[in-house]
């Protein structure tokens, strides 16, 4: 008995070398889990307050770009204002209010991201006391960004549309094809469109929007335009590259955006014994 | 060890950490090499260390790198690797006559022959094992190898030249 206690004392080193590996690496496969977040994360309260402490040191050279864009947006939105502004009228009252009122947005800053790896992933300044939910989806004016994966208080983590985990329902603007863009590690401002089928006429240039159909995203927010199409190797499917309208290396504001009938709309699934990996 | 000799190990610690999430983090040569220079905190400490501490050591530096990059456990499987790995690798390359008492593996102390030696491979077996968990099945085995190689030089790189510049020269070599 001794002797196999000093045997295992002379091994002690390895012992903890092997414990601390095997919980390494328990928590890699937790953090890459669709559903389990890592126990610990980028939203932790310390982290997220030095990641936003570098980004306002940082952001303030930037300044000017940045009020360059949001005012561009305004101007925009304004322009829209003036197109829905309903006429004095009452028939044109109440059509689709509920239609209108499944997605709500609030704006959000990115705080701190990853860009380098094959699964990266992005800190933002808003948390669950701003009303931050997971699942929520992410996206800028330029284009889609990601999606909302844990939160704690005051910030939280988002899945980045460059993590090769991560699928969005989109679908080719002209031609209405939908197809899921999922990244493929390799280059950060490509991405891949999947199930794409080789009958579709799909050409350099047509810009791929989301499809409305995971119902993350509303219809019709800008994911890129294709850059590559060809013949993939497995005879039924197109392999389809899509440039990606968002810049990840200079992402600041961007907007978080909730479906406030996504309950309803699982519980409906459930019901129809529909599983949807969104 | 001395206090102030501890002292200077913290803010050293505090300097490289801050380096590695807020500069290195996005950092990458030609999109394949990324730079991994807090590494040098574990592969500094005096070659006397007891393994146990080092090993717990490497697994906490690792685990506060990790939840900047929100990596899981990535950066704390290749840190307790290599805390793991470098008193054996320490001793496979010790030079005639062993090392002194208390000697830091550094360039100062040991020379860049040598140094390179010590270096190139234990950053190599890092990122190595970074990027095979990271890449875990979606890429081939030549990009692991690929930005493994550039990774461990660039690091090695950055670390001879933080050294040349930032401490006294002992022995006039470099």
């Amino acid at each position: 008995m001794l002797r196999i206690l000093e045997f295992l004392y002379r091994l002690r080193a390895f012992l903890l070398f092997v414990f601390l590996e095997i919980i390494a690496i328990w928590m890699v496969v937790r953090n890459n889990s669709p559903q389990g977040a890592a126990f610990f994360n980028s939203s932790m309260a310390i982290t997220g307050s030095l990641l936003k402490t570098q980004s306002d040191l940082v952001g303030f050279f930037n300044l000017a770009d940045e009020n360059q864009d949001l005012a561009s947006q305004n101007a925009e939105l304004l322009e829209k204002i003036a197109f829905l502004t309903p006429a004095d009228s009452i028939s044109e009252e109440g059509l689709d209010s509920a239609f209108r009122a499944t997605y709500t947005v609030q704006s959000a800053r990115i705080v701190g991201q990853t860009l380098r790896l094959t699964q990266n992933h992005l800190t933002i300044n808003k948390g669950s006391n701003q009303g931050v939910k997971e699942g929520m989806g992410i996206f800028s004016n330029e284009g889609v960004v990601g999606r909302v994966k844990a939160v704690s208080k005051n910030y939280s983590v988002g899945i980045s549309l460059l993590n090769t985990g991560l699928l969005v329902s989109s679908k080719i603007k002209s031609s209405d094809v939908f197809a899921s863009i999922n990244w493929d590690g390799a280059n950060p401002q490509e991405a891949k469109m999947l199930y794409v089928p080789r009958h579709v006429s799909a050409s350099p240039g047509d810009t791929v929007v989301t499809s409305g159909y995971n119902a993350i995203f509303p219809e019709g927010i800008l994911i890129g335009t294709i850059s590559n199409v060809s013949p993939a190797d497995d005879q039924n499917y197109l392999d389809i590259s899509v440039r990606l309208s968002a810049d990840f290396s200079k992402l600041n504001h961007v907007y978080l955006v909730e479906n406030t009938q996504l309950s309803e709309l699982d519980s409906l699934y459930q019901k129809a014994e529909i599983s949807d990996e969104y | 060890m001395n206090i102030r000799k501890l002292f200077s190990y913290l803010a050293w610690g505090i300097v490289l950490l801050v380096l590695q999430v807020f500069f290195f983090k996005n950092l990458a040569l030609f999109g394949v090499g990324l730079c991994f220079l807090y590494l040098i905190l574990i592969l500094h400490m005096p070659v006397n260390m007891p393994p146990i501490s080092l090993i717990l050591l490497s697994f906490g530096l690792g685990l506060v790198v990790d939840i900047f990059y929100d990596t899981g456990g990535i950066h704390a499987a290749g840190t307790t690797l290599i805390g793991f790995i470098r008193p054996l690798w320490l001793r496979a390359i010790s030079p005639t006559g062993g090392y002194d008492e208390g000697t830091e593996p550094t360039l100062q102390e040991m020379g860049t022959g040598w140094y390179l030696t010590y270096i190139l491979p234990m950053t190599f077996l890092f990122s190595l094992l970074f990027f095979t968990v990271d890449q875990w099945g979606t890429m081939g085995l030549f990009n692991i190898l690929n930005k493994s190689f550039f990774s461990s030089i660039l690091t090695a790189l950055l670390a001879i030249l933080v050294q040349a510049l930032f401490f006294k020269r002992r022995r006039g070599i470099l």
